[in-house]
């Protein structure tokens, strides 16, 4: 009787450790404090709402433009994510994209074939991407710093290369080079068999959707991503652990250079020239979709969900804004907003939030 | 046979002298305690063991080998393992993938190696298990007390089968409830086995847990004594200089 009862009591115990206790990480309870999620529902709900507003937001058309307008940005904001994972940040992309550009576009124009322009284009890139992860993993400097250097040398040699002119005269693979980038699937009729009701994807939604998904993976499955994770948290304790830190940071910095290199080649199929000016404050507004989409500026957070959500978010808003005939300099506030509106709604979920900070700050008053 | 032998170590950096002449051992399943004031080289006696860089005079033996450690992966290999005073935790990971951390295990075959992550929630759960922790696999590192957290890292050491774990301050900055637990998984290390090195400045903490102790001062060693032939005042006074040597 007396044994049962002590039991009866260490269960209840048991029990209130339990609760007191933090619950254990459940996948529903991952994908409701994340921020990702949040912006995924917001975008819904301002789509839903646009469409209702404006009839042809919704059109099959404007689908076709919004995700194709989006698409490279997100996809350079998955190499981002990368970046922004381990701690660092990467300035350089806008700039990786003119270069690239401009180096395809001149072998282009000396008539070479397009696989052999597309390649230089990306050794191009993948050039600028190691410059970057050398200084930054392995001589210890700072991203921000090797970043913005490399922002300018790029730009600046994609002036020099192209000698300041608009490329757009190919040679013989230019049907090529824009069926890569104007390429739409599912097609409608004669030529396909989509409904009208069904947009016509472009040829950059689907990289982007390919390497969205790959990345997703790596993500979930590899050892190589956990060790990104650790780096982002704690770059010294992953270094105790023999994780080798400086060769992972090293290729986050390339594989962010990558992803700007394709998106470059998408582009500059899709409008058949190479200008150095392609790209150009690209940076930042793949840092901002970037950062909406969750990932963590400090390090140790980031998914490439949110990458893709948080780009598409910033273009829905755009298109929304000219759809509903607001004049178009009113872009960058609302961009602005939505970013510092985001980042705050992840705050609630992680780290300190507003309500906490705001009552904090009452009682201090008092005191 | 000791399983670790420290022999005659010096070790200068330029024209300073971190350690002279230390000399002692730790035989298997025995808990030692290295203690002395800021300064005494304890920190540096701890990297040398853990490979971070090799003496500049004598030699280190683990196991009858004599060992030239210049990276702390090749002190590991010889099943020596430190748990840091900053933990080296990453917060943003649960406990089972800290323990995991840089020796996943995998399944499949390249380039589909991936995690296999339900053998690490397993293999974690019963290192905590066998630690008598009440740390759950899937539990994030940033949510956890001081006490997980050691547990966390101890079951790091763990895994590895570490024949001689080092510990730096490992009841520092911690609760009173914690530093229970925490002396409490270095007695089941002990039972296990497992030999452990206990730096610490807490006298209560080293009386309680250590078998015996080591006291260095100005990088040179002036005590080693068996715990039960000791007192915490001659161990104060062996540590601040009041007692000369004993």
């Amino acid at each position: 009787m007396k044994l049962s009862a002590i039991q009866a009591t260490e269960e209840t115990h048991a029990a209130i450790s339990d609760i007191v206790n933090i619950r254990e990480q459940s996948a529903l309870h991952r994908v409701m404090t994340s921020q990702a999620f949040w912006v995924a529902a917001a975008l819904f709900a301002l789509v839903v709402f646009m469409t209702w507003l404006e009839p042809t937001f919704g059109t099959a058309d404007n689908v076709t433009n919004i995700t194709r307008n989006f698409a490279p940005l997100a996809i350079m904001s998955l190499g981002m994510t990368v970046v922004i994972i381990t701690g660092g940040i990467d300035l350089s992309v806008g700039s990786v994209m003119g270069l690239v550009a401009i180096v395809t576009g001149l072998l282009l124009t000396w008539h070479h074939s397009w696989y052999v322009a597309f390649a230089a284009g990306l050794l191009a890139g993948l050039a600028c991407g190691a410059f970057n992860g050398f200084f930054v993993a392995y001589i210890g400097m700072p991203s921000f710093v090797v970043t913005l250097g490399m922002l300018s040398i790029a730009r600046s040699l994609a002036v020099v290369l192209s000698g300041n002119q608009m490329l757009y005269q190919f040679g013989p693979d230019a049907p090529i080079v824009r069926a890569i980038g104007q390429a739409k699937w599912p097609l409608h009729p004669p030529t396909g068999w989509a409904p009208r009701w069904m947009p016509e994807f472009s040829s950059h939604f689907w990289v982007m959707v390919i390497l969205a998904l790959i990345l997703g993976a790596i993500f979930i499955f590899t050892a190589w991503a956990r060790h990104l994770y650790a780096i982002g948290s704690n770059e010294n304790a992953a270094r105790l652990t023999g994780v080798s830190v400086d060769w992972i940071k090293f290729q986050a910095y390339v594989f962010s250079a990558l992803t700007a290199s394709i998106a470059s080649l998408l582009l500059l199929g899709y409008s058949g020239s190479a200008i150095n000016a392609m790209g150009t404050g690209y940076e930042l507004r793949v840092i901002a979709g970037t950062v909406i989409g969750g990932a963590n500026l400090m390090g140790g957070y980031g998914t490439a969900f949110g990458a893709v959500i948080g780009s598409a978010f910033l273009e829905v808003i755009r298109n929304a804004l000219l759809m509903a005939g607001i004049d178009s300099n009113w872009q960058g506030a609302f961009v602005g907003m939505f970013i510092v509106i985001a980042v705050l709604l992840g705050m609630q979920t992680s780290g300190t939030s507003l309500v906490a900070t705001i009552r904090e700050w009452i009682v201090w008053k008092r005191v | 046979m000791a399983l670790l032998d420290v022999r005659s170590i010096s070790k200068s950096f330029g024209a300073i002298r971190a350690l002279h002449d230390v000399s002692f051992s730790v035989d298997a399943g025995e808990v030692v305690g290295l203690m002395g004031d800021n300064g005494a080289g304890k920190s540096t006696m701890v990297k040398l063991i853990a490979g971070n860089f090799p003496p500049s005079e004598g030699a280190i033996v683990v196991d009858g080998k004599a060992c030239h450690f210049h990276r702390p992966i090749e002190a590991r290999a010889e099943g020596i393992e430190v748990v840091y005073q900053e933990l080296a935790l990453a917060d943003n990971l649960t406990a089972a993938e800290n323990v995991f951390l840089g020796r996943e295990i995998k399944k499949g075959f390249w380039p589909l190696r991936i995690l296999d992550k339900q053998s690490m929630i397993r293999r974690a759960g019963e290192l905590f298990d066998e630690l008598k922790s009440e740390t759950r696999p899937r539990d994030l590192v940033k949510k956890m007390s001081g006490g997980q957290r050691q547990a966390v890292a101890i079951a790091r050491a763990r895994l590895s089968n570490a024949k001689l774990v080092l510990m730096d301050e490992p009841t520092a900055a911690i609760s009173v409830r914690q530093v229970a637990e925490v002396l409490e998984l270095i007695r089941r290390l002990k039972s296990s086995g497992v030999s452990v090195m206990l730096i610490s400045h807490r006298m209560p903490d080293v009386f309680t847990v250590c078998d015996r102790i080591v006291v260095l001062r100005r990088g040179s060693k002036v005590a080693d004594k068996e715990t039960a032939k000791t007192s915490p005042e001659q161990i104060t006074g062996l540590i601040t200089g009041a007692i000369r040597e004993a």
